[in-house]
C-alpha cells in the first residue's frame, strides 16, 4: 500500500506542475505560437487578472465568476496595449519583447505606487483530502481540471470556430487571408487579447493560493517561459507534452531536494533540451510527421 | 591607413566603418571629455568624487551589452547574471584571503574569470543549438531570475564559503576594497579620488580597445552575422563560435562592472541579479543606441544620471519613467535618441552621413 500512496503523490505532485505550467504558459505560447511575439509583460497580465479576482471575490462575487472577471480584465489589457504598442512593431519582434518589458516595469510600478506593496487575497476553498499518510489540496485537483479545461476549449476553439480557422489563416499567409477579406488587425488584436486573457485566467485561477503582491508575475515567468522554449510553437504538439515532461522533473526534483532544486533542475533541463531539440518538441514531432 | 608595423594598423582601428566618430573633429571633442574628467576630482570634494564613480561602474556592462545587443544581434537580457556572479566571487575570494599582496588583484581578475566561464558554458549551449532571437533573450533572461532565487534563499548559518557568508536577501558585504600594492604602502582604493582615476582609466581602456575590436576583421564578420546569418554562413564563417566570443567577452565586462560595484560599496544582494536590475542594462543601452559605442557610453550616463535624480526626487517614480522611455525610445526611436542626435551631427561636420541602414 505504501508503493501506492507514493505514486499517488508524486502523479498528484506532476499534476500540479502540469496544471501550473500549462496555466501559467498556454497565453505566452499563443502570442508566441500566432504572432511570433514573445510576451514580456505576461507575468503582468497574470497579475492583473490576479488582482481583479481577488478584488471581486472579496467584493462578494462567487469565485468560478471573479476567476472569469480577472480572466476578462486581463484580456481587454492586453487588446489595449497590442493596439498602442505591438501593432507599430509587428515587423521588428525583437523589438516587441524589449518594449513589453517597458510595460512590464510600469505596469509593476504603477501597481506598487497605486495598490500598495500587497493586496488582501481570498482563502482556499474547499478544504483536502487523505490518501493514506498525506492530504491534499481539493483545489489543486481543480487546478488540474482546469488546465486540462483549457487546453480542451482551446482545441476546440482553433480547430472547429470560424475564429480559429480565420487566426490560422492570418498566421499561415497573413496577406492572402487580408485578400481574401479577413480583419487581419482585428484577428492580431483577439489573438493577443485572448493570450493576455488566459494570463489572466491563470492569475485568477491561482490567486487564492498565493500572496498578492505586484511582483508575483514573476513566480510565473521562468516557468512560462522554460515551457514555451521547450515546447515550441504549437502549443497542443508542443506547450502540452513540454509541461507534462517538465513537471516531471519538477515534482520529482522538489520532492527530492526542495522547491528551488525543482526550479534550478528545470533550467537545466530546459538547457540541455535546446541544445538537442533547438526547435522544441513541437518542431521535432512535426518534423517526425512530414 | 599607411602605417606599416602593426601597431600602427591595430591603433588605425580606432576609427573605421562600425563606429561613429572619426577625424580631428572627434578626436578634439573626445580628448577635451577625457580632459574635463580627469580635471574634475580638482574641483569636487573627494566624497562626491567617491560617489560619482558608481556611474562609471555600470559603463562595463553597458558596453557589453552594447556588443552583444547592438553589433553582435544577440539579445542577451540576463547579462545582470554575470554582474551577479563576479561580484559575488570577488566578495568570496576577498572575504577568505584579504587584501594583502595585491590579492584583490587577483580576486578581480578570478571574479572576471568566473562570469566569463559562466558565460562560456552557457553560451555554447545557446549558440551551439542555435537558438536564436527571442529564445536567447528568455532564457538568458531566466538564468539570472533563478539565480537571484538561488542567493536569495542563502540566508541560512549553512551557506558559507570559508569565513564568507551568503547571507541570503540581506547581500552580502564586508569585503575589502581593491587594492593597489605600492612601494611603502598599498594604494586602497575606497570610493574616492584614487578610485575614480583608477575606474576612469579602465572605462578608457576598455572602450578604446572594444572600438578597435568592432573595426578588426573579427568586429566587420560579427556586423555581417548581425545583418544576415546565413550569408555571413554561406560565406565560410562559423557564426557559432563569433557569437560565443562576443557572449563571452560582454559577460566578462558585466562581471567586471559586478566587481567594481562589489568593491566600490562594499556589498552586493542577490536584488543585483533581479528582473529590475536586468531590465536597467537594457534601458541605458536602447535608449543610448545600441549599435554604437560611443552613443552608448553617453546614453548610459545620461539614463544613470537621469534614473539617480529621479530616485531622489521621486523615488518611486523612477522605475516607471525609466518603463516608459523604453517603450518609447522602441516606438519613436528604434535606433537610439542619442545615436540618431550623433549621426546628425556627424552628418552636419561632415556633410555627408556616415552609415546608412541597418
Amino acid at each position: 500500500m505504501t508503493v501506492l500512496f507514493s505514486i499517488f503523490s508524486f502523479l498528484y505532485q506532476t499534476g500540479d506542475a502540469f496544471a501550473f505550467l500549462v496555466l501559467s504558459a498556454c497565453g505566452l505560447a499563443i502570442i508566441f505560437g500566432m504572432m511570433g511575439v514573445i510576451n514580456l509583460a505576461h507575468g503582468e497580465f497574470i497579475m492583473c487578472g490576479a488582482y481583479v479576482c481577488a478584488a471581486a471575490a472579496r467584493a462578494g462575487l462567487p469565485l468560478p465568476i471573479a476567476i472569469l472577471a480577472g480572466a476578462l480584465a486581463a484580456g481587454f489589457a492586453g487588446m489595449v496595449i497590442e493596439r498602442i504598442i505591438i501593432r507599430p512593431l509587428y515587423d521588428r519582434p525583437l523589438d516587441t519583447i524589449v518594449a513589453t518589458w517597458g510595460v512590464s516595469m510600469v505596469v509593476t510600478q504603477g501597481t506598487l505606487i497605486l495598490l500598495g506593496s500587497t493586496m488582501p487575497g481570498t482563502g482556499t476553498p474547499f478544504g483536502s483530502f487523505t490518501v493514506g499518510p498525506y492530504s491534499y489540496s481539493v483545489y489543486r485537483v481543480v487546478l488540474m481540471v482546469a488546465a486540462l479545461g483549457t487546453l480542451g476549449l482551446l482545441w476546440v476553439g482553433f480547430t472547429k470556430t470560424r475564429f480559429g480557422v480565420l487566426a490560422r489563416a492570418t498566421i499561415q499567409v497573413p496577406h492572402i487571408a487580408q485578400a481574401l477579406g479577413v480583419n487581419t488587425g482585428l484577428v492580431y488584436s483577439l489573438t493577443f487579447g485572448l493570450g493576455a486573457a488566459l494570463a489572466g485566467l491563470a492569475g485568477g485561477l491561482y490567486a487564492p493560493t498565493m500572496t498578492l503582491v505586484p511582483t508575483m508575475g514573476s513566480a510565473f515567468v521562468v516557468e512560462a517561459f522554460v515551457t514555451v522554449v521547450v515546447g515550441g510553437a504549437d502549443i497542443f504538439l508542443g506547450t502540452a507534452p513540454a509541461a507534462l515532461v517538465l513537471g516531471a522533473v519538477k515534482a520529482s526534483l522538489t520532492s527530492w531536494q526542495g522547491q528551488l532544486a525543482g526550479q534550478i533542475g528545470l533550467l537545466v533541463a530546459v538547457i540541455i533540451v535546446i541544445r538537442i531539440l533547438p526547435r522544441g518538441i513541437s518542431g521535432w514531432i512535426l518534423r517526425e510527421r512530414t | 591607413m599607411q602605417g606599416t608595423n602593426s601597431l600602427m594598423k591595430t591603433l588605425g582601428l580606432l576609427q573605421g566603418p562600425q563606429t561613429l566618430g572619426k577625424g580631428k573633429p572627434f578626436w578634439s571633442a573626445f580628448t577635451l571629455v577625457v580632459a574635463l574628467a580627469c580635471a574634475y576630482p580638482l574641483f569636487a570634494d573627494g566624497y562626491d568624487v567617491g560617489n560619482n564613480v558608481y556611474f562609471f561602474n555600470w559603463a562595463f556592462m553597458a558596453l557589453g551589452l552594447s556588443l552583444i545587443w547592438g553589433y553582435g544581434g544577440t539579445l542577451s537580457f540576463g547579462q545582470t547574471a554575470f554582474f551577479g556572479v563576479a561580484g559575488y566571487t570577488y566578495g568570496v575570494i576577498s572575504i577568505n584571503f584579504g587584501d594583502a599582496y595585491g590579492l584583490t588583484i587577483f580576486a578581480l581578475v578570478a571574479s572576471v574569470a568566473a562570469a566569463a566561464l559562466l558565460a562560456a558554458a552557457l553560451g555554447y549551449f545557446l549558440f551551439f543549438g542555435r537558438i536564436s532571437g527571442v529564445f536567447l533573450g528568455i532564457v538568458t533572461l531566466s538564468v539570472t531570475l533563478v539565480l537571484e532565487r538561488f542567493m536569495a534563499q542563502t540566508a541560512g548559518p549553512e551557506w558559507r564559503v570559508g569565513a564568507a557568508r551568503l547571507n541570503g536577501y540581506n547581500g552580502m558585504g564586508g569585503m575589502p576594497s581593491l587594492t593597489i600594492p605600492w612601494f611603502g604602502s598599498d594604494i586602497v582604493l575606497f570610493p574616492d579620488v584614487q578610485l575614480y582615476y583608477f575606474t576612469l582609466a579602465l572605462l578608457i581602456a576598455c572602450y578604446l580597445g572594444l572600438r578597435i575590436l568592432v573595426n578588426s576583421r573579427f568586429g566587420n564578420v560579427l556586423v555581417a552575422i548581425r545583418e544576415n546569418p546565413q550569408r555571413a554562413e554561406m560565406l565560410g564563417y562559423d557564426i557559432r563560435v563569433y557569437q560565443l566570443v562576443t557572449f563571452i567577452i560582454g559577460s566578462a565586462l558585466a562581471g567586471l562592472s559586478g566587481v567594481l560595484y562589489t568593491s566600490w560599496g562594499n556589498y552586493i544582494t542577490p536584488a543585483s541579479m533581479g528582473m529590475t536590475a536586468a531590465a536597467l542594462p537594457i534601458v541605458w543601452v536602447a535608449v543610448g543606441g545600441r549599435s554604437d559605442l560611443t552613443t552608448t557610453l553617453i546614453g548610459a550616463m545620461l539614463v544613470l544620471a537621469g534614473f539617480q535624480a529621479l530616485t531622489i526626487h521621486g523615488s518611486q517614480y523612477a522605475l516607471v519613467v525609466m518603463g516608459a522611455l523604453l517603450v518609447l525610445t522602441v516606438l519613436i526611436a528604434p535606433r537610439g535618441l542619442v545615436f540618431g542626435l550623433g549621426t546628425l551631427v556627424a552628418g552636419l561636420v561632415n556633410r555627408k552621413p556616415k552609415r546608412q541602414g541597418e
